[in-house]
């Protein structure tokens, strides 16, 4: 059993855990993530690793509730535990690999999150902090209430810039544009990471395709097993089929086929869940995430 | 009247109708006076066949013996002496090749129900809670098992009954490998018999670490390293889903057998009290022909669904078990033979909606001796359907040689050893089962566990 050491309401829907899973503490890197099974009647769901404490042997997850399974995952307390918690799984960012340190220390970083994607990036530019490699973070969100983790950042990040679609906070306007702000002001960047919605990481890629910004995105398409066993999270990048389990999470983000990525992601939506889902992909399209320009 | 010995005694079995309809087990076993009448069809030959059939040789006459006189433990016993998981293959052995294919009485009638009878020894076994017993004394050596399928359990047990302090790493949450993954319930019960059969084993003192995923949570030499074992097997499957490379295949309504088979078995989908969900279609087309394409098509048959077997050569060569085409024919599987998909034809919103198929020829014999099929030009056709299941077969998982500094594979992945007792090319540490060979059998998986078992013995004597 994987005890739940602490839980929080980060914002609406959406939730913090942190949970002892020594192994997976000893071993993860940013950009990897875990599958989580509450009980024998639970899915495996996968989260992407937010923190990590190795002396603790503890792992901090993010998770929104968007269907059954995360909804009942809301449900648990400090103390409870999940049964099965499996990781690390995944390939670790490019960035944050101490082989590739000289490479990156040569990189413009900028990080772009939208919504819950703002937790994932974290640990990333936490452990580039700690290697002494600077980074931009531009977190984006509908509004002020739907903020999280901008104290977290504000200690990691070089320069934070904060937006919200009805200017509730920060910049008045969507991530894309804060990005093409700080570009038309002389700003340059090499790398760019995306996470957040997949249609907001879509519209990111356009940006950075035309700023000629070279972009990872964490894809998270529908998984089973996690271990490149069962084909279900297949993705096409550049006209190859990838296992986004085993060879991903992250991909080239101009390389991705997104349409048949968001095609493949409403296999298992209930008639119910999909009705939401449109509904929560309609206020996507209206920059829900902050990020996307979905309405542009 | 007299028992007519040329042919078997008939096993009770669910009525197509009836279990086309639930995922209980099919085959409901001998009863302790059919068993009897059965086991009187053996001839105790001298020399008998069936054992140089078998390939972890069971000492079959004797076995069947035992049943004879009324003594189904002293037949699980034997049994056990060679086998680790008899519950298993009693099941879903091969034995019209193997076995039974070279049972003397299979000459002029049918051969003796080997398979069916081993069954029934350790069915009656575990109802009497008759368990596995290891007397050995621990030697302190470490050794760690990668994987809980078939060959992993096997190796571990016998290890663990010389002596040894052996770990097994599972990468699922759940150990039984193929056996709790891919064989689906109404041919392999997962509690009464999977479970136990597990339970075995860890009654002999093998730990099994469930949630470990090798390569990614911690590397063999990490394990060697950092966590003091000082040999390992390797026994971690052929996993890896083929895909046709057709038009189409990225549309939503196509699995791989692999995905279809977990998310029903190991995670239970058929049941509604379990969360994950599965796809319901009403026409299904699953491709391919062994043992994984009868099981996804029964499957999908029980979720309600109409099922076409397409598959590229004839019924002769249909590589799965005899019993299981028979069953999957009973129960309303349609066989599309001498037939091939060239393309998945996709609806406007990204779904199947058909296949596109066309017909084949045999033509001269290939490489592995069976007739190659040939497409017949102007041909195809198209059907309609709403899910695909791609049952092309499978091959190693890579993350584990990927991970591991020294250990070859070969050019289909497969990890290379050498000599019989299944050494890699990196000291200390041996590999057996479908993770070497490619997909194999359940019984040649636990074979190989068997003998790496002995292998890793002889390394630490000479050591
Ligand atoms: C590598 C990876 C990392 C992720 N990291 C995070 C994270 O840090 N925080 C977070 O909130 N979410 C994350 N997700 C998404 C999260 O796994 C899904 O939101 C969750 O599985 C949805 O389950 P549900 O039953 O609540 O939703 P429902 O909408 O009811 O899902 C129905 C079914 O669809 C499947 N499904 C739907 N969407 C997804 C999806 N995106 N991924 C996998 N399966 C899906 C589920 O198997 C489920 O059975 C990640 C996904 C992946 C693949
Ligand atoms: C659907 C289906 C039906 C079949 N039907 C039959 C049949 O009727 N008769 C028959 O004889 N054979 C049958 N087979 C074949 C048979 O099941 C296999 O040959 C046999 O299970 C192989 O055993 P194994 O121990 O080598 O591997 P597996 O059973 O595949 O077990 C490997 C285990 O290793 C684990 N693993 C993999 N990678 C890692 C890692 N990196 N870290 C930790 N753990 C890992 C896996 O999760 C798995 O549990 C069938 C196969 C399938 C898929
Ligand atoms: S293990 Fe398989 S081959 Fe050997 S006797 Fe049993 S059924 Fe026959
Ligand atoms: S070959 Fe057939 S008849 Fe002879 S011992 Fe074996 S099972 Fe019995
Ligand atoms: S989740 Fe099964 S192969 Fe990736």
């Amino acid at each position: 059993m994987y005890q739940i050491l602490s839980k929080a309401k980060l914002a609406d829907k959406i939730f913090e855990m942190v949970v002892r899973a020594p192994r997976v503490a000893h071993k993860c890197l940013p950009g990897q993530f875990i599958i989580a099974k509450i009980d024998e009647t639970g899915e495996r769901i996968p989260l992407t690793i937010c923190d990590y404490d190795r002396e603790e042997g503890t792992i901090t997850i993010v998770f929104q509730t968007v269907g059954a399974s995360t909804e009942r995952m809301s449900f648990l307390e400090a103390g409870e535990a999940f049964e099965d918690f499996i990781g690390p799984l995944g390939r670790p960012s490019v960035l944050c690999l101490e082989e590739n340190l000289d490479k990156t220390r040569e990189k413009k970083i900028v990080f772009i999150c939208g919504g819950v994607g703002t937790a994932p990036i974290y640990p990333q530019v936490k452990w580039l902090k700690e290697h002494g490699i600077p980074a931009t973070v531009i977190m984006g969100s509908r509004n002020k209430d739907l903020l999280f983790y901008v104290d977290n950042m504000k200690e990691v990040a070089e320069h934070l810039y904060v937006c919200t679609d009805d200017g509730s906070y920060g910049f008045h306007g969507m991530g894309t544009n804060q990005l093409q702000a700080l570009w038309d002001q002389g700003d340059r960047f090499d790398h760019c990471v995306a996470i957040g919605p997949m249609i907001m990481m879509k519209f990111v890629c356009k940006l950075t395709a035309e700023l000629g910004i070279h972009t990872e995105v964490s894809m998270n398409p529908i998984m089973v097993d996690g271990t490149g066993m069962c084909g279900a999270c297949r993705i096409l990048v550049g006209d190859e089929v990838k296992f986004a389990c085993v060879d991903g999470p992250e991909f080239d983000g101009h390389k991705v086929d997104w349409d048949a990525a968001m095609v493949r992601q409403q296999q298992y939506k209930t008639a119910e869940g999909r009705a939401m889902l449109a509904l929560k992909e309609g206020k996507t399209h209206h920059g829900g995430c902050g990020n996307c320009g979905g309405d542009r | 009247m007299a028992q007519d010995m040329m042919v078997r005694v008939p096993i009770a079995e669910q009525e197509p109708a009836v279990r086309a309809k639930n995922f209980e087990e099919v085959c409901l076993g001998y009863t302790e006076e059919e068993a009897i009448l059965e086991a009187n069809r053996c001839l105790n030959c001298k020399n008998p066949r069936c054992v140089a059939g078998c390939p972890v040789s069971i000492n079959i006459p004797a076995f069947i013996q035992e049943i004879k006189a009324g003594d189904a433990a002293a037949a699980y016993r034997t049994i056990s002496l060679s086998s680790a998981l008899p519950a298993v293959c009693g099941r879903v052995c091969p034995q019209e090749t193997q076995c039974e294919g070279v049972c003397v009485r299979g000459i002029k009638g049918q051969p003796v129900a080997i398979g069916k009878l081993e069954r029934y020894a350790a069915d009656t076994a575990a109802a009497r809670g008759i368990m596995p017993e290891n007397h050995s004394k621990p030697n302190g050596h470490k050794v760690a098992v990668i994987g809980a399928g078939p060959a992993g359990l096997t190796c571990a047990g016998d290890l663990a009954k010389m002596g040894y302090d052996v770990t097994i790493f599972e990468a699922l949450h759940r150990a039984g490998g193929v056996l709790v993954y891919g064989i689906p319930e109404f041919r392999l019960p997962k509690d009464k018999v999977v479970r136990h059969e597990v339970e075995n084993v860890k009654a002999l003192g093998v730990k099994i670490e469930e949630n470990v995923v090798i390569g990614r949570s911690v590397t063999i030499d990490e394990l060697m390293e950092e966590e003091g074992f000082e040999a390992i097997f390797i026994g971690s499957g052929a996993g890896l889903p083929r895909f046709m490379g057709i038009p189409g295949e990225q549309a939503n309504g196509v699995f791989s057998a692999n995905e279809f088979l977990t998310r029903n078995n190991l995670m239970k989908a058929y049941d509604d009290d379990y969360d994950t969900p599965i796809s319901r279609g009403k026409k299904v087309v699953v491709v391919g022909g062994g043992n994984v394409a009868m099981d996804a098509a029964r499957t999908a048959l029980r979720l309600g669904a109409e099922v076409h077997v397409v598959y590229r050569r004839s019924e002769e060569e249909l590589p799965a078990r005899a019993e299981e085409v028979h069953h999957a024919k009973e129960e309303g599987i349609i066989f599309d033979l001498l037939q091939n998909p060239t393309e998945i034809l996709v609806d406007e919103k990204g779904w199947v909606k058909g296949c596109r198929i066309i017909k084949m020829e045999l033509g001269e014999p290939d490489e592995s001796g069976r007739r190659r099929p040939v497409e017949i030009p102007g041909s195809e056709y198209e059907i309609s359907c709403d899910t695909v299941i791609m049952s092309l077969g499978t091959s190693p998982n890579p993350l584990i040689s990927h991970t591991t500094k020294g250990l070859e594979t070969n050019r289909r992945g497969c990890i290379v050893t050498e000599g019989e007792f299944g050494a890699t090319t990196k000291e200390a540490v041996y590999a057996g089962g479908d993770a070497v060979t490619g997909a194999a059998t359940v019984i040649l998986a636990m074979g190989a566990g068997k003998e790496a078992a002995k292998g890793i013995d002889q390394y630490f004597k000479n050591k």
